[in-house]
């Protein structure tokens, strides 16, 4: 193995796929960045407001965490805490099965996706569907979403189609609007028929237990209108101390994620139906999950936890451009997935200390992130955590030659010479095993070296006497 | 049945204990978030329509003109929230077939949906929905054409105003244009699983 493994998996990527990940992150990010700078006076104190509020709420989760649980449970909804994954999975297990409940729809959670749900409740004998389009489709086909907020940004409508016709979903058809109609008409029904509907949450107020949830679909309506049951999963890093804070985050989260004012439909739950509602449930659980946060805030990368999902950073990052979600191996990919999915691994920390390493820390990633949260740094610490703890770094070029090199000035000028040979010679026929790897999916600038001493060596020499 | 609820809290103060001082909460003022040149000096029932057109929503004043877009779309069987129905009746003539109640069961006998809205943003061209107000959720989401009737009086300028005025209510929805993906190669399809008309008819 000489490359780290997202460079593997980043060198697999079909050059169509690499296109049309490429073309749209970029269009994303340039529409967002429009939409803020035209429309607010001041958008980077903006940012950083939002950050400051995220940080202070993370910072006082010991006051936060019980104080959202009273609101909730005073608007009549039931609070569960889960330490683990399994544990989540568990309490939503149980509380299918108290309601007798079998079948479940899910609108878009991240956390559902993290710990793995679906296919527990699936060899539990639970049906748990996806109902967001390309959360449906990664469903239908065993795949794994590539972006956080476009799951299905590698496939095109080609293989979407095929999907759709081997699940008879309709013959053959590739147009996007009859792709969509014929999901629309497959799903509605199957929230009809569902028991249970499971949410994620964008933000969850301590103030008031509201839970606020974006969708542009609309799937998560129709999951908390279609059925009796609405259980919420939501990280304990969701909490936001006032209602009033809602309004500075919901104003930059449509629009760093898809670039819109407001996202289509924003959801305030706060319980369960109201009693004079006629549809919807009468019974509300949230389950607050922990899942390696408390970890995470305890080490030295808590910032990250200020993050709101938004996928700003993945469409601006040139490595995620390149490589596409799946390199990065987890539900979180791009700049924000580098941080924090090697950090929710815990002790297993090294299974994906490679992903801080894949920037060039260009701090384009901070630069957009609506929370303004330094990734750059963070990477930089995770990168010195992986050399403390010896995890291997292969295809790193090791440093020792280089800095004997840079210490002997008669060696160093020897070099700068011979490297001008760089410029003719194929890099296939230089030896040089770390050189051979970096160029496999690379070019070389041309060498330019001694430039900087030349140019010293010229300021040296007497200026001119000054005109008087 | 496991609770981790104090084996977590507990994490949480272990971790937060060794800072020597936590974030403050930041002081600010909301309009920071406001959009104040795009509201200056506008009529908010003006401003609501345009941001609506912007968002691929339609705003409309006159029950008239919602049953002349009804027809146009060839929309003739609804539903019709039972307290607003008694005005709205003489202007559904001959052709339409409109309920007072909502079965699921025949969920796609419905085109149009006509619920009550709570109120509704200018600023960014939304209306809101309250559980309270909304005669059902369904009715309001699942056919393909929503009408969300909004007083004057209830529209509020900004996105700030309308998170200070969310209430206590259980269900609060703000609709800001038509249900939407751009999942498939990042084209734009409206009428996912919500409607694919929103509507605003805006009475005084
Ligand atoms: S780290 Fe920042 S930019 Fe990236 S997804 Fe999170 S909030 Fe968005």
């Amino acid at each position: 193995m000489s490359a780290q493994a997202i460079d593997r998996f980043a060198a697999t990527l079909p050059a169509e796929t690499r296109a049309s990940v490429y073309q749209s992150t970029k269009t994303t990010h340039e529409k967002r960045t429009r939409l803020l700078f035209d429309q607010f006076p001041d958008p980077d104190r903006l940012r950083t407001l939002a950050g400051e509020i995220k940080q202070h709420a993370i910072e006082n989760l010991d006051t936060y965490l019980p104080q959202a649980e009273a609101r909730l449970r005073a608007n009549g909804a039931q609070v569960h805490w889960a330490g683990t994954a399994e544990a989540a999975c568990a309490h939503v297990l149980r509380i299918m099965r108290e309601r007798g409940a079998t079948k479940m729809v899910k609108a878009k959670t991240m956390v559902s996706e993290e710990i793995e749900l679906a296919d527990y409740l699936g060899r539990h004998g639970m049906e748990a569907l996806e109902t967001d389009l390309g959360e449906f489709i990664i469903q239908i086909d065993h795949d794994h979403p590539s972006h956080i907020v476009r799951p299905i940004i590698h496939k095109n409508r080609r293989e979407i189609a095929t999907s759709f016709e081997r699940e008879g979903l309709g013959a053959y058809n590739d147009d996007p609007a009859t792709i969509t109609r014929r999901a629309r008409h497959h799903l509605r029904h199957k929230y009809l028929a569902a028991d249970v509907g499971l949410t994620g949450a964008n933000f969850l107020s301590a103030e008031s237990g509201r839970i606020a949830l974006v969708t542009n679909e609309g799937n998560s309506r129709f999951s908390v209108a279609a059925t009796r049951c609405h259980i919420v999963l939501v990280g304990i890093e969701k909490i936001v101390p006032r209602d009033r804070d809602l309004g500075i985050l919901l104003n930059l989260l449509g629009r760093s994620a898809t670039a819109q004012d407001l996202t289509v439909y924003t959801e305030f739950i706060s319980g369960p139906r109201d009693p004079a509602q006629p549809d919807g449930p009468e019974e509300m659980h949230v389950i607050f999950v922990d899942n390696g946060r408390t970890e995470v805030l305890a080490g030295e990368c808590r910032e990250i936890l200020r993050c709101i999902r938004c996928g700003a950073c993945l469409n601006v990052c040139p490595i995620y451009r390149q490589a596409s979600g799946h390199a990065y191996r987890s539900v979180y990919p791009g700049p924000v997935g580098a941080v924090l999915s090697p950090l929710l691994l815990k002790e297993n920390f090294p299974q994906k200390a490679d992903l801080p390493k894949a920037s060039s820390l260009c701090g384009a990633c901070h630069e957009v992130c609506p929370v303004n949260i330094p990734i750059p740094d963070l990477l930089l610490r995770l990168r010195a955590r992986a050399k403390e703890e010896n995890v291997p770094s292969p295809g790193t070029p090791p440093m020792a030659p280089w800095a004997l090199l840079a210490s002997q000035p008669t060696a160093w000028r020897a070099a700068l010479v011979a490297g001008r040979a760089l410029n003719v010679l194929p890099t296939r026929l230089i030896p040089v095993p770390a050189l051979q790897a970096w160029t496999a999916s690379r070019e070389l600038p041309a060498w330019r070296g001694g430039e900087f001493r030349r140019w010293l060596k010229a300021r040296r020499r007497p200026a001119p006497p000054a005109a008087r | 049945m496991t609770d981790d609820r104090e084996s977590i809290l507990s994490r949480v103060r272990g971790a937060l204990a060794p800072l020597h001082e936590r974030a403050p909460l930041p002081t600010y003022d909301s309009e920071i978030a406001v959009l104040r040149g795009l509201l200056a000096g506008r009529d908010l029932a003006e401003l609501l329509a345009e941001r609506m057109r912007r968002v691929n929503g339609l705003a409309l004043t006159s029950p008239a003109a919602v049953v002349a877009h009804l027809r146009a779309g060839g929309h003739r069987h609804g539903y019709c929230d039972p307290a607003l129905w008694p005005d709205l009746a003489p202007h559904f003539a001959d052709g339409f077939t409109v309920e007072t109640s909502f079965d699921r069961t025949r969920v796609d006998d419905y085109a149009f949906g006509i619920t009550r809205a709570a109120g509704a943003i200018a600023e960014s061209g939304t209306i809101i929905l309250h559980d309270r107000t909304t005669a059902s959720r369904l009715a309001a989401l699942a056919p393909w054409v929503h009408i969300a009737v909004v007083s004057r009086a209830d529209i509020f300028g900004d996105v700030t105003q309308a998170v200070a005025a969310l209430g206590d209510d259980r269900n609060v929805v703000w609709c800001t244009g038509p249900s939407k993906t751009a999942d498939v190669e990042g084209i734009l399809i409206e009428g996912v699983h919500g409607p694919g008309e929103q509507l605003a008819l805006i009475v005084p």
